[in-house]
C-alpha cells in the first residue's frame, strides 16, 4: 500500500527484515504479506530481502524474484518522497484523464514509473481507484482525490513538494 | 442543550472531494459559536454529485445539505442548519430525496446510515440477525435458502451462488475456505469499495454464514491495494468482530469457529480473476489456473473453496434474515433480486443505484444519472467494466438482465456503467481495450498475451487507414482466436469492447490520418 513517504523508510537492516519474515512465516501463504511489510518498512524490495525470504521460506530465489517482479506495487528501488498515481481507467478517460496523464508527464518531466530528478515525486499510472463518479481521480501518497483537472494536479504536486521538504 | 448530531461521510470518494475538511470545519465553527456538536463519520449514500453530503439529525428525521465545501460551513451554521434550517444547499429529508427513494436498498440498506465501525449501531439496525438464524439451521438449509433466493455472483459472471456453495458442501474435506474476492479492479465499479467502507461487518457476517453453510472455518479477504481506505476499515472491523465474538473460535458464544484473514493485493488486475487470486493468496505470481478443477473442489491450497465477490457475500445476511422470498420477489426472469448499479464516468448524477433487475439501461443513465456531466449528448456507454460491451443510446431500451444482455451481445457484469459524451473517439476506446489487456495479461496463454499486443498494432493500422479492409478482417480473426483460445475472461472478453465499438460506431474507424497516442 502506498501510504507513506520515504522520510519514514528505514535503511536496510538484516535483523529487521528477518523479524518481519518471522512474524509472518507461520501464516498460510506468507509471501505476499512479507513482501508488503518489507516494502512498507524499507520503501522497496532490496535484493538482499529476496535472498533472505527465499532462504527462510525454503523457496528458490527465482520464485521470490518472480513474485516481486510480477506485481506492479513492489519496487526494486525506493520511490520519490511523494508518490502520485494517475488513474487512466475508462471512467476517468471519459472525463479527460488522457489529457491529465499527458499534462502530468509534461509537468513533472518524467514518464510513468519514474521519479523526478530532484527525488520529490514518483509518477505512476493506475487503472481504477474506485472513484469513478468523481473522475478524473488520482491517489497521492495513499490519499484519494477526485475531480482533478490540470490546475488541481499542479496544486497537489506543489503540496507534495511542500510536505516533503 | 443536547449536542447536535451531524453526519459527514468517511467514504474515500467523499473524502476525495473534501469531506475531512468539512468535518473539521463543522467542529471548529460550532465551537466558536459555543454550540455542541457530535460529528458522526458515516458511509456514503452513494450520490456523489452531492458529496460532501452533510446530514443533520432533527426531530423530523435527517435533513441533508450538499454539496458542502469547508469554506461555507460558517455560513451554513449561521443559517441554522444544525436545526435543519433552510439554505440553498438544503435537500430536504434524506429519505425523501427522489434519487434514493426510487431505489430498493437490499444489500446497501445500512450503508450511509451510521458509523460503519460501531458494533452497537450494527446490531441495533438488524446486523447479526442472519448469522443468528444461520446458527440454528443445518448447512443444507442455509445453502438451500441461498439457492432459493436466486442470488447470482455479483462479481460479473452471474453464476448462481447457491450452486457454488452446494458443490463445496458436497466435497468432503477437513479443511475448506471462504475466499472473498475484493479485488474490484474494473473501471466504473466502486460498490465493493463502498460496502467495505460503509458496512464492513455485513461482509464479515456473510462470510461467517458461508463458513457455516459449507463447513469452512477460515475466511480470506483479498482487497486490492488501490483501496487503502477499504483495507484500513476492514482491518479495524475484523479486530472489532473478534472482540465481540462475531469471528474467532466461538461464533456468538457457540462452539462454531470462523477465523478471518485480510490480504492485500499488489497492483495486478488479473488477480480479480478467481484462480489468479488464489495463486496470489498462496504467495505466487497471479497466473490463471486452468479449470477444471473448479475452486469449489480444489481451490485455495488445494482445498474446497467458496470464492465469492464482496456483494454476493454481503447479500447473504439479509437473504437469511428476511428469507429467500424477500430477495427472489425482486428482479426479472432468471435475474432475481437487486443489483447495485454504478453510474460512472461522464455522468451528471453519478453514484450507486440499487434496484431490482429489469430496470432499463436508459432509465439508469438518463433518469437516475441525469445524462452527462459535460452537458453534451451521451454517445456510448460501457457496461460491465473494461471487458464489457460498448453500447449506443439506441440500445437504452435494454433491461438490466443477464440473459437479455447476453442476447444483445453484451454483459451486465457487475453492473458498472461508464458514460461517454459525443467527444469520445471509439477507435481509441477499442485500442485501449487491447492495450489494457496487453498491460494486465498474466501471460500464461498465448491468445491473450500475444493477441492483445497484435490487437493494438492492427487497430493502429486501421486507424491510420493502412490497408483497412484487410486489417479489419485480421482484427476479426484475432478476436475470434482470443475468444476461443484464452484460458480466462481477460483474453476471452477483451474482444467484446473491441467488436462492439466496431459494430456500433464504425464511422470512428474510418477517419484518415489519426495518429495513435
Amino acid at each position: 500500500m502506498v501510504s507513506r513517504t520515504t522520510s519514514c523508510y528505514v535503511p536496510w537492516s538484516q535483523e529487521r527484515a528477518a523479524a518481519i519474515v518471522d512474524r509472518h512465516r507461520d501464516e498460510r501463504g506468507p509471501l505476499m504479506p512479507i513482501l508488503h511489510e518489507l516494502q512498507d518498512v524499507f520503501g522497496h524490495i532490496d535484493p538482499r530481502a529476496v535472498d533472505l525470504v527465499a532462504e527462510a521460506l525454503n523457496l528458490s530465489k527465482a520464485d521470490v524474484y518472480g513474485v516481486v517482479t510480477f506485481y506492479k506495487d513492489f519496487r526494486s528501488e525506493p520511490p520519490g518522497r511523494s508518490v502520485i498515481q494517475v488513474c487512466r481507467g475508462e471512467a476517468c478517460q471519459s472525463m479527460g484523464a488522457e489529457r491529465l496523464a499527458r499534462h502530468a508527464r509534461e509537468q513533472l518531466s518524467v514518464d510513468f514509473g519514474a521519479t523526478t530528478s530532484d527525488g520529490a515525486v514518483t509518477l505512476e499510472q493506475v487503472f481504477c481507484l474506485g472513484n469513478c463518479a468523481l473522475s478524473p481521480a488520482v491517489l497521492v501518497d495513499g490519499r484519494l482525490k477526485g475531480r482533478i483537472d490540470e490546475a488541481r494536479f499542479d496544486e497537489l504536486v506543489a503540496d507534495s513538494r511542500a510536505r516533503a521538504r | 442543550m443536547e449536542p447536535a448530531v451531524v453526519f459527514v461521510p468517511l467514504d474515500a470518494a467523499a473524502r476525495s472531494v473534501g469531506a475531512d475538511e468539512v468535518a473539521n470545519a463543522i467542529a471548529r465553527e460550532a465551537a466558536t459559536r459555543r454550540r455542541e456538536v457530535r460529528v458522526v463519520r458515516n458511509g456514503s449514500r452513494g450520490m456523489f454529485w452531492l458529496e460532501p453530503l452533510v446530514e443533520v439529525s432533527t426531530p423530523e428525521g435527517r435533513v441533508a445539505y450538499g454539496p458542502v465545501g469547508a469554506e461555507i460551513v460558517g455560513e451554513l451554521l449561521d443559517a441554522g442548519i444544525l436545526d435543519g434550517a433552510p439554505h440553498r444547499l438544503r435537500l430536504g429529508l434524506t429519505g425523501e430525496i427522489s434519487h434514493l427513494k426510487r431505489q430498493t436498498r437490499f444489500t446497501f440498506a445500512r450503508v450511509g446510515l451510521n458509523d460503519p465501525l460501531s458494533a452497537e449501531d450494527y446490531e441495533t439496525t438488524g446486523g447479526l440477525a442472519g448469522l443468528r438464524r444461520a446458527l440454528e439451521m443445518t448447512p443444507q438449509e442455509i445453502v438451500t435458502a441461498v439457492t432459493d433466493s436466486g442470488l447470482r455472483g455479483r462479481g460479473g459472471a452471474g453464476f448462481p451462488t447457491g450452486v457454488k456453495w452446494q458443490t463445496v458442501l458436497d466435497t468432503p474435506s477437513e479443511l475448506k475456505f471462504i475466499a472473498c474476492n475484493a479485488d474490484e479492479g474494473d473501471s466504473g465499479t466502486f460498490a465493493d469499495r463502498m460496502l467495505m467502507e460503509g458496512d464492513p461487518f455485513l461482509l464479515l457476517e456473510g462470510m461467517a454464514i458461508a463458513g457455516l453453510a459449507v463447513g469452512a472455518s477460515e475466511g480470506y479477504i483479498y482487497i486490492r491495494s488501490e483501496y487503502p481506505d477499504a483495507v484500513a476499515t476492514m482491518a479495524a472491523a475484523i479486530d472489532i468482530a473478534y472482540l465481540n465474538q462475531w469471528a474467532g473460535s466461538s461464533l456468538l458464544g457457540t462452539e462454531r469457529a470462523f477465523d478471518l484473514h485480510l490480504r492485500v493485493g499488489a497492483g495486478s488486475y488479473i488477480c480479480g480473476e478467481e484462480t489468479a487470486m488464489l495463486e496470489s493468496l498462496e504467495g505466487r505470481r497471479g497466473m490463471v489456473r486452468a479449470k477444471p478443477p473448479l475452486p469449489a473442489i480444489a481451490g485455495l491450497f488445494g482445498k474446497p473453496t467458496v470464492v465469492n465477490n464482496v456483494l454476493s457475500l454481503a447479500t447473504v445476511p439479509p437473504v437469511i434474515a428476511r428469507g429467500s422470498e424477500a430477495f427472489r420477489a425482486l428482479g426479472v426472469g432468471r435475474s432475481r433480486g437487486t443489483q447495485v448499479f454504478q453510474l460512472a464516468g461522464n455522468i451528471k448524477h453519478g453514484g450507486i443505484v440499487e434496484t431490482g433487475f429489469g430496470v432499463t439501461l436508459g432509465e439508469l443513465v438518463e433518469e437516475f444519472g441525469g445524462g452527462t456531466a459535460s452537458g453534451r449528448p451521451v454517445r456510448a456507454v460501457q457496461v460491465g467494466g473494461p471487458l464489457g460491451a460498448y453500447l449506443p443510446t439506441s440500445r437504452f431500451d435494454l433491461p438490466m438482465d443477464y440473459e437479455a444482455f447476453a442476447a444483445a451481445g453484451a454483459m451486465v457484469g457487475h453492473g458498472g456503467i461508464v458514460v461517454f459524451d459525443d467527444t469520445v473517439d471509439m477507435s481509441r476506446q477499442a485500442r485501449f481495450a487491447m492495450e489494457f489487456c496487453a498491460e494486465e495479461s498474466c501471460g500464461k496463454c498465448t491468445p491473450c498475451r500475444v493477441g492483445s499486443v497484435r490487437g493494438v498494432e492492427v487497430i493502429d493500422r486501421i486507424i491510420a487507414g493502412d490497408n483497412r479492409d484487410a486489417n479489419l478482417e485480421l482484427l476479426e480473426d484475432l478476436c475470434e482466436t482470443m475468444v476461443d483460445g484464452s484460458l480466462c475472461a481477460m483474453g476471452g472478453l477483451t474482444p467484446l469492447p473491441v467488436r462492439t465499438a466496431l459494430r456500433h460506431f464504425p464511422e470512428d474507424f474510418r477517419h484518415a490520418g489519426a495518429v495513435p497516442l
